[in-house]
């Protein structure tokens, strides 16, 4: 399959116009000591069915579909309206590159406008930036970002916050002498109040918490900035589950400086961990210290609204190695995806979808909690995620249910230890009644 | 495109009760205490309320104002905006790879995890390099990875070292990168030819500098070269050569970066592998490294037991996690799928092509626009605006002109290096009547130039919008909708 477009003739009267008598003259610049004087070791071209044929195949190794899933922690399947499909994939959105001529991409700028309004009002916040990677690398670059406000070198990270998130965290601090330091959760699975006020100091740049958590609990966001503030240090709120804020209060209205997180909910596939949505919003008053791109509103001569990349002093493209971040391409279509989807469900369906979402956890949790040998693990109130304790360990439990076709949750040790024989259990509105009760079934099956 | 389109922003034709889709009916018993105690929300303030209807032809309406490389030659320089072919968009979408769960444990996902083996061989091949990462997000997040790898490699050597070489022709994005990395940026100047001074490379090369970053081609399209030389004197003061692929698609099936002594290079599949940029990403950049660097690779690394694929975690020298799971697995598969339907010959005619087309666009415009370096091109050129001063027309001017003529302008004011640069990089991908289109285009504003300046310096004339003000965006920020009092 090729994808050139010129005729035999074309590329014979382009070499002439050059004025080289071989495509092979045109590479004369490169010592030759280092061409590559044999085809590349690629197996050979495919034409379109073929392709299909291959990739298909490929899929079909993944035994994952056909299971009933439980699985969630920072990565949820949700339903996403047809609309979001059919218009993110309009080529004039596909296709374009970064909106950098304002005239003949005022549909991607003003879109980037609005996804920053939504953001600002699910975050309770002044301003936000056009997307960064992900939530992982959000979290990063809102720990730098604290840094850079305070001029502090140590960030508290909530033990409860994705496991992975915290990871990245501690790769992009290690060459900067930003050092962070966990604070633990206590049998409510919230952050525990003791440890945190102990481990705060003159020090402490930031205290990032996360809330639903990484068990599913909903942190008290308010007195964790409270807390936060009471040392000058920033409240960081870490939002994994977007869709979580349809009905929780703003965090920002809570007291949190910085919102970042993973915006994968919000119409974006779990298509094996990527592309996903990093979002960013925070005050006004930090506008200079905020990583990536942003969109503002202006006017042209004539006195018509229009939107630009603006504020590109604090980038890198200007500024070099003293800008707020390296980022440049972030994830333009899947905060089209995340647009629409938050456009099309609007005020009322988001809140609908987060109390579905309540619901249906809170209908499983009661109805695992029921199954003799089975615990919740914690006691705080949870949004669409818990945490059980299994009297026999997780890997038997889960090979077990497997079996049954089900992937029933997602076992906790290898990231807790302490959490040996516990799993987290996600139940979001694409699980119906029928299906919780075939899990809380098979479980009973499996563990008697 | 119409002209007179114009479209609201969704919350000025947001109605109080109007929706699009609804809920099934909550299949559980309703617990209304389940979040007892938890701060809520009274409701969802400022969130638009609009109908399906509504939001279709918002959302079309909007993308009528885009121009796009669907639509026609988008020859921006150093972006590599090529077709993103329609097939790959389809089976990145398939729902065996689209629905899966990246939490889900590795014998469900071993197509998935194929997927990604499948690419790294690949691009280990074309790059010459011993073994590849998918996991940075983008270039600039494949930098960053790069350079922690470097930093990992010399702390094992023993010593991290200060400082990182960066030429004055170099993306924003390389110091950037380095700087996040720890080190200190120090820039070497280039030569009358555009590319690296070896004397001041020698100069600058001492055993407190960890890397050299080189772009190759560079940024204005010019082969280093020297390369050869230029790698050796980094590697006998015991540094190591990072390379920004950003250009790799002068040189696929041509020459590898590997064979000429690249210690480190992240590739971007959103430019030399066809993945569509999507408006400003989601992009992907892959790191290559030589055997020496692999042992700090970041986790997960996908290995192979006993015909399996495993998920490897515990490697005592990674440089941790860089990012949630698995990079940007869609846009990964996209470029599996165009590697296997170009094969070996076909990646090497990107290469070839992209070249081809680049020299037919300077041949052509070489007498109508300046050259400032003279020097042969690979994929793409950069002129200048010098000869249009003289007539009062900038860059600005000219590319904003470009659009009245249906094509996109191209990259501007870089290179730093070429003062009103115009950087043209039209990829392989276009036909011969659209290269001819910008050409000619070029030309007649060339002329305009001369003859009737005022009709460059008011352009664009047929967009919705003219030139907007740009100093008043960040003078005056207004970066949100709000609700008038």
């Amino acid at each position: 399959m090729s994808y050139l477009s010129l005729s035999d003739n074309d590329k014979k009267e382009m070499l002439a116009r050059v004025g080289v008598g071989s495509v092979d003259d045109l590479f004369c610049c490169i010592p030759d000591s280092v061409r590559l004087r044999r085809p590349l070791d690629l197996p050979p071209a495919l034409t379109e069915i073929e392709l299909v044929r291959t990739i298909e195949g490929i899929g079909r190794k993944n035994a994952y579909a056909g299971h009933l899933s439980f699985l969630g922690g920072g990565a949820y399947e949700h339903f996403i309206p047809a609309v979001v499909d059919y218009l993110s994939s309009r080529g004039e959105f596909v296709s374009p590159y970064t909106p950098y001529q304002p005239e003949v991409s005022q549909g991607t700028l003003q879109i980037i406008f609005e996804f920053q309004t939504l953001v600002c009002q699910l975050a309770g916040l002044d301003i936000a930036n056009a997307s960064l990677y992900d939530g992982s690398t959000g979290t990063a670059e809102a720990v730098l970002m604290a840094q850079r406000v305070t001029g502090r070198d140590k960030v508290l990270l909530a033990r409860s916050l994705h496991p992975q998130f915290r990871e990245v965290v501690r790769t992009f601090i290690k060459n900067l002498g930003i050092e962070a330091v966990e604070v633990g959760y206590g049998p409510d699975g919230r952050i525990d109040p003791a440890a945190l006020a102990g481990l705060l100091d003159a020090r402490t740049a930031a205290v990032v918490h996360q809330s639903p958590n990484f068990f599913g609990v909903v942190e008290d966001v308010r007195a964790l900035s409270e807390a936060a503030h009471g040392a000058k240090a920033l409240s960081v709120a870490i939002v994994a589950e977007a869709v979580s804020l349809g009905l929780l209060e703003a965090p920002g209205r809570l007291g949190a400086d910085i919102v970042t997180g993973e915006a994968q909910s919000l119409g974006v596939p779990l298509s094996f961990g990527g592309p996903y949505l990093g979002f960013l919003a925070t005050k006004k008053e930090f506008l200079r210290q905020m990583p990536g791109r942003v969109a503002g509103q202006t006017v042209d001569k004539e006195g018509r609204r229009g939107f630009v990349l603006t504020l590109s002093t604090r980038e890198q493209h200007i500024r070099r190695e003293r800008a707020t971040s390296n980022i440049c391409t972030n994830q333009a279509l899947c905060a089209l995806r995340a647009t629409i989807f938050m456009e099309t469900l609007g005020k009322r369906g988001l809140r609908e979808l987060a109390w579905q979402n309540v619901q249906k956890a809170a209908y499983a949790a009661d109805r695992l909690a029921a199954v003799p040998g089975v615990k919740r693990r914690f006691s705080g109130p949870v949004f669409n995620e818990f945490v059980v304790e299994l009297p026999k360990p997780w890997p038997a439990v889960e090979a077990s249910l497997r079996a049954k076709g089900i992937i029933g949750g997602y076992g906790l040790e290898a990231a807790y230890p302490e959490l040996k024989g516990a799993a987290l259990v996600t139940v979001t509105e694409m699980r119906t009644k029928d299906q919780i009760d075939r899990l809380a079934r098979s479980l009973q099956e499996v563990l008697s | 495109m119409i002209k007179e389109i114009r479209e609201p922003l969704i919350f000025e034709i947001s109605e109080a009760g109007k929706r699009a889709g609804e809920l099934p009916a909550l299949d559980v018993p309703e617990k209304k205490d389940a979040l007892a105690g938890v701060a809520l929300r009274r409701e969802l303030e400022g969130f638009p309320e609009v109908s399906e209807t509504e939001v279709t032809r918002h959302f079309t309406r909007l993308s009528q104002k885009n121009y796009c490389v669907d639509m026609g030659i988008y020859p921006l320089g150093s972006c590599t905006m090529k077709y993103n072919p329609k097939i790959n968009e389809r089976l990145s979408a398939h729902p065996a790879f689209a629905a899966s769960h990246p939490l889900a444990s590795e014998d469900l996902v071993q197509g998935n995890l194929e997927v990604l083996k499948r690419l790294e061989n690949y691009l280990s091949e074309i790059a010459g390099m011993d073994a590849f990462t998918l996991h940075p997000a983008a270039g600039a997040h494949g930098e960053l990875v790069g350079m922690m790898l470097i930093r990992a490699a010399l702390e094992a050597r023993g010593d991290a070292r200060k400082h990182v070489l960066i030429p004055d022709s170099a993306h924003g994005t390389n110091p950037s990168s380095a700087h996040i990395c720890g080190y200190a940026v120090r820039e070497i100047k280039s030569n009358e030819n555009g590319t690296i001074d070896l004397a001041g490379l020698e100069r600058e090369m001492t055993d407190e500098v960890a890397a050299l970053m080189v772009t190759n081609p560079n940024t204005l399209g010019v082969f280093e070269s020297d390369i050869l030389r230029i790698t050796e004197i980094v590697h006998a003061k015991g540094g190591l050569v990072y390379m920004d692929g950003a250009n790799m698609n002068a040189l696929t099936g041509i020459v590898r970066p590997g064979d000429m002594g690249v210690d480190v290079l992240h590739i971007n599949l959103h430019k030399t592998f066809s993945t569509p940029h999507g408006g400003g990403g989601p992009g992907s950049g892959p790191v290559g490294v030589k055997k020496e660097l692999v042992p700090f690779l970041p986790v997960p690394v996908i290995g192979e037991r006993n015909g399996r694929y495993v998920l490897e975690l515990d490697r005592p020298g990674t440089i941790g996690r860089v990012r949630g799971h698995f990079g940007h697995f869609s846009v990964i598969v996209r470029a599996l799928c165009y590697i296997l339907s170009l094969g070996p010959r076909g990646v090497r005619e990107i290469a070839e092509f992209a070249v081809l087309n680049a020299n037919y666009i300077r041949k052509s415009l070489e007498g109508d626009y300046h050259l400032k370096y003279t020097t042969p091109s690979m994929h793409e050129c950069v002129f200048s605006d010098k000869l249009q001063k003289e007539h009062g027309v900038t860059n600005l001017d000219i590319a904003k002109r470009l659009i009245d003529y249906g094509v996109h302008p191209p990259t501007m004011s870089f290179p730093l290096i070429v003062h009103g640069a115009l950087m043209i990089e039209p990829t392989e991908t276009e036909s011969r009547r659209d290269l001819d289109l910008f050409i000619d285009a070029m030309k007649a504003i060339a002329r305009e130039a001369k003859e009737s300046p005022e009709v460059l310096h008011a352009a664009p004339h047929v967009t919705y919008v003219g030139r907007l003000d740009e100093v008043n965006a960040a003078k005056n920020p207004v970066l949100r909708w709000e609700k008038k009092p």
